[in-house]
């Protein structure tokens, strides 16, 4: 079926290279101005007017161009799809290579430790798996093709990342977690990443003072090497291709690494909940990491208002994680009677409510949950059925969530905007 | 640090291993569009439905005797709607799908 793409013109390199991925390099596209969203039927009708920003050719004349114009033997028989990975770069100076690795984008734009054979060897010797042991796959976002990868090349990233030998098995379970710490979205999203079970204590990491702070080697380390090793084991992270977060993101760094504090916490850590062992080491992912708010304790009056007040800070598309210092969630016991992680659970999901009407009109509600709601999918189909004046809970209960860290030195706690993904065993990789 | 004879380092490449892509013809043309259907297929981003309704405004205005069928995507834009591409496929003889982002 002869079919015109229309995209905006933002994504003109990511469209050509996506299209190169699929097999159809000479796929024909029709741009038009960034953006369309918020835009009047009036200002989009002059859109179809105008010209197409890339091209300079009116919009419609390239859409019937598009259509209607006989292929040539290259858009029938595409080639040069030939790709391959060298497993060393061409000897170098130090300095050379340091700016071989800035150039081809390769690096967080912090400088690395070169990831010579010795250093490499030492982070390998770490596991007993082979270095040419498949680990997994990893992809910009869903809709573009997923690059593998080795034992080996997940060492090559940590060595860069200046991580020690001994983090080598979480920075492997995060590799094969399949989960990018480096998406390609426009909402400029980070990871963030929770250490559970006796590899914290057994490598250093931190979940008191400062835990998700530049103050320790491997919570800093670790998280670097996940977003090192996601932007180059997946097949790039660069702007305008690869990456199209408009705004970035400062936690992307090091991807809110730490470990949580199990001994001063008053719930179950948080891998049990996912069905694991108490003595088990567990690195659980989360994504979406963007929006943040934050208070100071549980006030004994109107606690209950004040968290709705910061529950409703975020945007409803995403589910909130609420991360606690020991204080505050001794206080979440005391103040609400939640013995257990569940039942504070369920009073967010009960009193982060909204008017039906003013939730489906989120933007990223109108993207990804409409639809689904649409097509029946629970509870969102319920939610749908709802008045447009209705309070409805607009957290899916499964997907709030809890973690405890912090040093005590105050009761400062914080709701990340944070979907989780995924908890993978550390031991696996030892 | 291991160094070569000139004084140059060897390191490793970072990289993955990309897929192999399997080549794609694309689809026939169409000699024109007079007295064929084309579907406008909104693909439920953003505010992409305003953008679709104003292309067909736009056949009806310049090419009326282009016949439109305009379409919402079924599901989130990413998924893959079977049911309407089958339609088309049956019914349509070009589609414009909008608007990628």
């Amino acid at each position: 079926m002869p079919t015109a793409s229309i995209q905006t013109e933002s994504f003109a390199d990511v469209v050509t290279q996506v299209a190169y991925a699929r097999g159809m390099p000479h796929q024909r596209f029709v741009f038009v101005p960034q953006p369309v969203m918020g835009k009047s039927p009036e200002e989009l009708r002059a859109y179809v007017d105008g010209r197409d920003p890339v091209t300079g050719r009116p919009v419609m004349a390239e859409v019937v161009d598009v259509l209607t114009r006989p292929l040539s033997e290259e858009d029938e028989n595409p080639g040069g799809f030939e790709r391959s990975t060298p497993r060393w770069v061409e000897p170098d100076t130090e300095d050379n290579l340091h700016r071989l690795f800035l150039e081809k984008e390769w690096t967080d734009r912090l400088p690395i430790v070169l990831p010579t054979r010795e250093k490499v060897e030492a982070m390998l010797a770490a596991t007993s798996h082979s270095p040419d042991e498949t680990v997994g796959e990893l992809r910009p976002t869903a809709t573009r093709e997923a690059w593998s990868f080795t034992v080996e090349k997940v060492a090559i990233n940590a060595v860069m990342a200046g991580a020690e030998p001994e983090y080598f098995p979480v920075i492997l379970a995060l590799a094969a977690s399949g989960v990018t710490a480096r998406g390609s979205t426009t909402s400029s999203a980070a990871a963030m990443v929770v250490v559970n079970g006796p590899i914290r204590r057994e490598i250093g990491m931190n979940s008191g003072i400062g835990a998700m702070g530049p103050y320790n080697h491997a919570n800093a380390t670790i998280g670097r090497a996940y977003g090192l090793l996601s932007q180059n084991l997946q097949g790039g992270s660069v702007p305008g291709k690869t990456y199209m977060g408009s705004q970035g993101n400062n936690y992307a760094y090091n991807n809110l690494t730490y470990a949580e504090n199990e001994e001063r916490s008053p719930w179950e850590p948080f891998h049990m909940e996912k069905g694991f062992a108490a003595d088990e080491s567990v690195v659980s992912i989360f994504g979406s990491c963007r929006a943040t708010s934050f208070s100071l304790g549980l006030r004994q009056k109107f606690w209950r208002e004040h968290v709705t007040n910061l529950l409703r800070g975020l945007d409803p598309f995403e589910s909130p994680t609420l991360v606690l210092d020991p204080i505050t969630a001794r206080q979440f016991v005391d103040r609400g009677g939640f013995d257990t992680k569940e039942k504070l659970i369920r009073w967010v999901h009960d009193n982060a409510t909204m008017p039906a009407a003013v939730f489906w009109d989120y933007q990223l509600v109108e993207n990804y949950l409409h639809p689904q709601a649409l097509n029946g999918v629970e509870p969102y189909a319920a939610m749908l059925a709802a008045a447009d004046d209705e309070l409805i809970p607009v957290f899916p209960r499964d997907k709030i969530h809890l973690v405890v860290v912090g040093g005590e030195t105050n009761g400062y706690w914080r709701i990340m905007g944070a979907n989780y993904h995924k908890s993978v065993s550390v031991d696996a990789w030892r | 640090m291991e160094k070569t004879g000139n004084g140059k380092i060897a390191v490793m490449n970072p990289t993955g291993h990309p897929p192999a892509i399997e080549p794609l013809s694309m689809a026939p043309r169409v000699s024109g569009l007079d007295g064929r259907t084309v579907y406008l297929v909104d693909c439920r981003f953003d505010d992409g439905d305003i953008l679709m309704r104003q292309m067909g405004n736009w056949f009806a205005e310049h090419m009326p005797r282009v016949r439109t069928e305009t379409r919402r995507k079924s599901g989130v834009y990413t998924e893959r709607d079977a049911g309407l591409f089958e339609e088309i496929r049956a019914r349509g003889d070009a589609a414009i799908l909008g608007v990628g982002h």
